[in-house]
């Protein structure tokens, strides 16, 4: 048997816990995994613990840690327990994501042509020309299909009454989707049986669908088969592992910049017969480094002249480059506006709250209640520029509201969430248990021909108790998601 | 085929070669350390071991003592050393690495799980008595690489990119070796066979893993012209010149209807390695085997630089 951490009153109890309800019974879908977890002994969970450690150390999946060069690759912590959604819960889900990058891709288009959102008052025009993520050399073009964002991940917060939220739009180049694809892989290994007593929806044709959906977009000057490659910066570069998987399941080159060329106005890559055209890039360098001579002029990654091609037709760039000014957290917060806008729907999945300081009267009322909630730095990322308010000095709260009274629109406040929690294995050696922890959910959507969604998604979970950080780089690690089929 | 992977598969193939044959030198090193010479010591071949591998300057360069320990600890954990088997498993990894997508999941998993390994071994842990154990499964992992290799690799450019590193590196490896110890090979003035002749004979044919082959093909003790014959002419045995020459000419001709295209190097290879086919041992022996083995690394390195050349390696 296994020591169970006080489960039902957890670290948080203010939080929804996936699997069991208030009164400490097992939701429905978790009802057989519940089951099957009390049955369980510590020793053979240890040893499936080594298992899956000797499986992912052998395959390589690790992940590079900047500036530590002893220990430049490690293993992202992976929990056995699977986390669980239920088929009508994921239905839901993927109808509020695709009406949500719907919005996104037409929220795009009109960006970079007409602004008809800035006319109508909805976005203020102040909040594109002055974003870094704008690209105005994007203005007038159609990039096939009048698609931008064709590979996105979602990322999803459940809170207190088991409400979904979206916290974050992920449109320029998301990673995760190798470690949904190996977690999956490593728990039909282990643990076959559960796999027996449950209908667990497939993802295993994923690499099919990005393939697809880049062979849908590619320009209007490829007749035939288009060639796809897949950029990376090289293997220095922390997601190496996941561009290599890629390129590898769909049967695709890896290319660095050094491997591709300009020649007759067409991208070439250099092979061992000479030259071959490529058509389709699906590129995991940021904007900023695809091409010294349109952007930064250091960038050693990149192509000279590689977005000239791309305006002129000749290849597509995916995502297109310019894609960040529709995930940037300043906008994210008129996202619900944007839906209405475009689509004349209601949104399905709802943002979380979030207060504009750049809007007096929303200013004001941050202001007051600082101590509550979580301030972000509008183009930070990765906890950088960040207030946690309840966790906050006085001195560093009234550091803060000096910061954003002297620049309103650099900040946005939200509430702190009480991420929901799973079941997860804890501790070690004889003390291994199960606890709760705090978990979000990055779904991945490709867009091309159609929408695809794959069902689940990267679950990631703060394996720290009572953490709500659930960054790699923060001791967080991953769990296989299930969406149970009806 | 990026020609960044065909480089990259050439670079892994010959640096897990060059990683068994440095193991292997090192066992030679290691025997010769536990036989008796006429002095009433040890022999202690270090010198000629560290000669063979390529090693040699890298090591007096450091100005330390050549003691076993340290000869051993260069040949196989010094990270400075290009040719320590530690380098060797790093580097062919980090090319397999680089071009992951071109590699089996097999392949990376051998690989990747003697890299992990023999980089958690530590260096000072390894005394004399584990070293028999250490090498042993240096060349278990490395044969496990190309069981893999051979066993899941489409055949494709990409295997005989593999292959030609590969047959270069063990090529070269036994020229080497050769060359370092031919004049014991020569008639000796008084045609008298001793036995520190003997030993260096079998020191030979145990650096190329053939000291037991050589009795069942020619069915006689050492006989030093077979030596010579066995390592340069003899195509059943797998580490000889001709054994490896004729596979590199051969998958340069697949190469060559893979990727529909004419290259000189494949002229340029059946000019210099065409002959082995016909000679005989004792034209060789006549002309000189010095001269001989000198021509043939010179050889194999053009032909390495053509090939790269070639086919775009960058």
């Amino acid at each position: 048997m296994l020591k169970k951490e006080a489960y039902a009153v957890g670290a948080s109890a203010n939080a929804f816990d996936e699997m069991l309800d208030s009164d400490g019974n097992p939701r429905a879908p978790y009802r057989a995994l519940a089951a099957w977890l009390t049955a369980q002994n510590g020793s053979d969970i240890r040893q499936k613990q080594q298992e899956a450690d000797t499986m992912f150390r052998r395959l390589g999946i690790t992940f590079a840690v900047y500036g530590d060069a002893a220990a430049s690759e490690r293993l992202i912590p992976f929990d056995m327990i699977p986390r669980v959604l239920a088929a009508a819960e994921w239905r839901f889900l993927e109808r509020g994501i695709q009406q949500r990058v719907r919005a996104l891709n037409a929220f795009l288009y009109d960006i970079y042509h007409q602004q008809e959102i800035i006319r109508a008052g909805v976005v203020p025009g102040h909040m594109i020309a002055g974003n870094a993520a704008y690209l105005p050399e994007m203005m007038g073009f159609d990039p096939p299909r009048n698609i931008y964002a064709h590979i996105i991940g979602t990322d999803i917060v459940r809170t207190g009454d088991g409400g979904f939220f979206v916290l974050e739009d992920n449109l320029r180049t998301p990673s995760g989707v190798s470690y949904m694809l190996e977690n999956r892989e490593a728990m039909m290994r282990l643990f076959p049986e559960l796999f027996a007593g449950h209908l667990v929806a497939p993802i295993e044709q994923y690499p099919d669908m990005l393939r697809q959906t880049l062979e849908s977009v590619a320009p209007a000057d490829c007749d035939g088969d288009p060639t796809l490659a897949v950029l990376t910066p090289g293997t220095f570069n922390s997601a190496y592992f996941e561009h290599a998987f890629l390129a590898d399941q769909m049967g695709v080159e890896l290319v660095t910049g050094s491997d591709l060329m300009i020649e007759d106005g067409a991208l070439y890559m250099r092979t061992i017969r000479g030259r071959e055209r490529v058509h389709v890039l699906y590129r995991r360098i940021d904007d900023a480094y695809i091409d010294p001579l349109n952007f930064n002029p250091d960038s050693m990654l990149g192509v000279p002249g590689l977005f000239d091609l791309y305006r002129a037709g000749k290849v597509t760039l995916v995502n297109a480059p310019g894609t960040g000014i529709a995930d940037d957290k300043a906008i994210y917060a008129y996202v619900p506006e944007i839906i209405q806008f475009y689509t004349g729907e209601k949104p399905i999945l709802n943002n979380v709250p979030t207060m504009r300081c750049a809007i007096p009267e929303e200013c004001a009322q941050v202001l007051a209640n600082l101590q509550d909630l979580v301030v972000k730095e509008v183009h930070g990322s990765g906890g950088y520029g960040m207030l946690i308010g309840p966790h906050a000095t006085k001195v560093e709260l009234r550091r803060f509201a000096g910061l954003i009274a002297a620049n309103p629109a650099n900040y946005i406040a939200q509430p702190t969430l009480a991420l929901s929690t799973c079941p997860a294995f804890v501790g070690s050696g004889t003390g291994l248990g199960i606890g709760p922890r705090h978990v979000d959910l990055r779904p991945f959507v490709l867009v091309g021909d159609r929408i695809r969604v794959t069902p689940g998604g990267l679950t990631r979970v703060a394996l720290k108790k009572g953490s709500l950080v659930v960054n790699s780089s923060q001791g967080g690690g991953t769990k296989d998601t299930w969406v149970l089929e009806d | 085929m990026l020609g960044r992977t065909a480089a990259s598969l050439f670079w892994m193939s010959r640096y897990m070669e060059r990683a068994e044959n440095v193991a292997r030198l090192t066992e030679v090193g290691y025997r010769s350390a536990l036989t008796p010479d006429s002095g009433g010591g040890h022999r202690g071949d270090w010198q000629s071991v560290l000669q063979a591998a390529g090693c040699l300057d890298g090591f007096e360069a450091r100005g330390f003592p050549l003691t076993a320990d340290a000869a051993r600890d260069y040949l196989l954990f010094d990270r400075d050393n290009p040719s320590s088997v530690m380098s060797c498993i790093e580097i062919a990894r980090n090319n397999a690495r680089s071009v992951r997508t071109a590699v089996t999941r097999e392949m990376w998993e051998a690989l990747n799980s003697t890299w992990n390994e023999f980089a958690a071994l530590a260096p000072g842990a390894v005394g004399p008595a584990r070293l028999p154990e250490i090498l042993d499964w240096i060349r278990q992992r490395t044969a496990l690489f190309r069981g893999a290799t051979i066993g899941t690799l489409l055949r494709d450019e990409g295997y005989h990119f593999s292959q030609i590193g590969a047959y270069l590196e063990r090529a070269d490896n036994t020229a080497r070796i050769l060359k370092m110890k031919y004049s014991v090979l020569l008639p000796s003035s008084s045609g008298e066979i001793n036995d520190r002749s003997a030993y260096q004979w079998e020191t030979i044919l145990r650096s190329v893993s053939a000291h037991s082959s050589y009795r069942h093909f020619y069915q006689e003790s050492y006989r030093p012209h077979h030596i010579a014959e066995f390592l340069v002419l003899r195509q059943e045995m797998p580490r000889s010149l001709r054994h490896c020459c004729d596979l590199i000419c051969e998958s340069l001709r697949h190469l060559v209807v893979l990727t529909e295209g004419g290259h000189p190097c494949v002229a340029l290879a059946d000019q210099r390695f065409g002959g082995l086919c016909n000679m005989k041992v004792e034209q060789i022996m006549t002309s000189g085997l010095g001269a001989f083995l000198d021509g043939f690394i010179n050889d194999t390195g053009e032909l390495a630089n053509a090939i790269g050349a070639e086919f775009h390696f960058l």
